[in-house]
């Protein structure tokens, strides 16, 4: 630090506790270390990272196929009967006058969903590579999905006010399809993946480290 | 025992080792490498943060009992609450996605303002929180799944469906989540873990303090000698 090298906590041998930011020594012998304040397991890293999150990653992309095709939400009345996918949801709501609320969908469920699961391919590749390229673009991309991740629930809770909603028998019923179930277990899962994710992973390539767990 | 260098913070997003610096209030420090917030001093953070939990934990009540809205349509009337819709939800057989609202709407806010409460109650009072290590990790895992602002989001979209069909009444519940909504995000912007740990660390010292006390002084109330 004191001749201006930047110097990762872990390349000292000290940890830094996820829950109470306590930087404390490494004990000696390879024993598991407990933060000396909260007593939380310490990890240099996180622990196999990398694996966990392709894993919710890849499940999120097989899940995001019946997200998209199947149907989001049937919605019956005496005179009309129509079923929805995410996407003709949104353009059915623009050609229908409510542009705005129709891009806000548009964003939540479309947007960030895909931004999300490109961004995390992206942060995952690059770490394996142990590229050096544009660290600090790249955390701030990982702040940004783990920022807007949430948003994409909008529809979940969308389909779940509607569905309980209206129930009034012959004369409107809206049900929620099996593409809620999808895209709800994409949101969840994505939201796993950036969690699981460890930014440090970004940064120990060019201080030209390998730290492990 | 593991020995603790002073004054020394990484950060958590690119692990650089830095010095602690001393912060107005009202300030926040960054990573020098990569811009992350490495810690922040919120201005009066624990009484602030108090205030806005005991606030948004009686608006989150009201948003629950009563309902959000309700729709009329010929003679037809409809009104739900939220815990109404996750159950109808349930009934119609989607049972996933009725966990996963359940979880995010209704018992991840709730589990984070029960333990911000059960953590800053004792220490406005000058005590330790009992279990407080259980209560901050607590927090930490639960703050990321609470999404009452997207709920709000989501309920505000729901009414401009609504109205293409219906008449649209608005419940005392869907006021009472736009005031939560603001009220949560008060409590994320006072609460400052940092000035959390540093007054439990304080409280664990003078609780040392008292016990090596009263080792010399046995049978004596510190309590009242205080008073």
């Amino acid at each position: 630090m004191a001749d201006g090298k930047p110097t990762s906590a872990a390349g000292m041998g000290l940890y830094s506790c996820h829950v109470c930011s306590k930087v404390s020594r490494a004990p000696s012998f390879s024993r598991p270390a407990h933060c000396p304040r909260c007593g939380t397991l310490l990890h240099f890293r996180k622990p196999r990272s990398i694996a966990r999150c392709w894993a919710f990653l890849l499940a999120g992309y097989i899940l995001y196929i019946p997200a998209n095709v199947l149907t989001m939400m049937e919605t019956g009345s005496l005179i009309s009967y129509r079923k929805d996918t995410i996407i003709s949801g949104v353009i059915h709501l623009w050609n229908n006058g409510n542009k705005v609320i129709a891009l806000i969908v548009f964003i939540a469920s479309i947007t960030i969903p895909l931004l999300k699961l490109i961004s995390l391919t992206l942060l995952l590749v690059t770490v394996q590579r142990r590229s050096t390229w544009q660290p600090r673009q790249r955390t701030r991309l990982y702040r940004m999905v783990e920022l807007i991740g949430r948003w994409s629930m909008l529809d979940v809770y969308v389909v779940t006010l509607l569905a309980a909603l209206v129930q009034l028998g012959n004369m409107a019923v809206v049900k929620a399809g099996p593409a809620a179930v999808a895209f709800g277990a994409v949101v969840v899962l994505t939201m796993l993946a950036s969690m699981e994710f460890d930014p440090r992973l970004i940064w120990d390539p060019i201080q030209k480290e390998e730290v492990h767990d | 025992m593991a020995t603790e260098p002073v004054k020394l913070i990484a950060c958590h997003d690119c692990d650089l080792l830095q010095r602690e610096i001393d912060l107005k209030p009202g300030c926040t420090a960054t990573c020098r490498r990569c811009g992350s917030v490495l810690y922040r001093r919120a201005t009066d953070s624990i009484n602030r943060t108090l205030a806005f939990t005991v606030a948004a934990s009686v608006f989150f009540l009201i948003a629950n009992i009563f309902p959000i809205f309700a729709i009329r349509a010929q003679g037809d009337y409809s009104a739900i609450t939220l815990f109404e819709s996750v159950q109808s939800l349930w009934n119609q057989g989607m049972k996933p996605v009725s966990t996963v609202v359940f979880l995010t709407a209704m018992v991840a806010p709730a589990v984070e303002l029960a333990s911000m409460g059960y953590l800053l109650v004792p220490i406005k009072l000058g005590r330790l929180p009992r279990r407080y290590v259980f209560l901050m990790q607590t927090l930490r895992y639960v703050q990321p799944w609470g999404m009452i602002e997207v709920l709000m989001l989501g309920v505000l979209v729901s009414i401009v469906k609504l109205t293409q069909n219906f008449k649209v009444i608005p419940g005392v519940a869907l006021w009472s989540f736009g005031i939560l909504t603001l009220l949560l995000a008060a409590v994320a912007a006072c609460f400052s873990p940092r000035d959390v740990w540093e007054r439990l660390d304080e409280g664990e010292r003078a609780k040392n303090a008292a016990a090596s006390g009263r080792q010399l002084q046995p049978g004596e109330k510190t309590r009242a000698a205080h008073g």
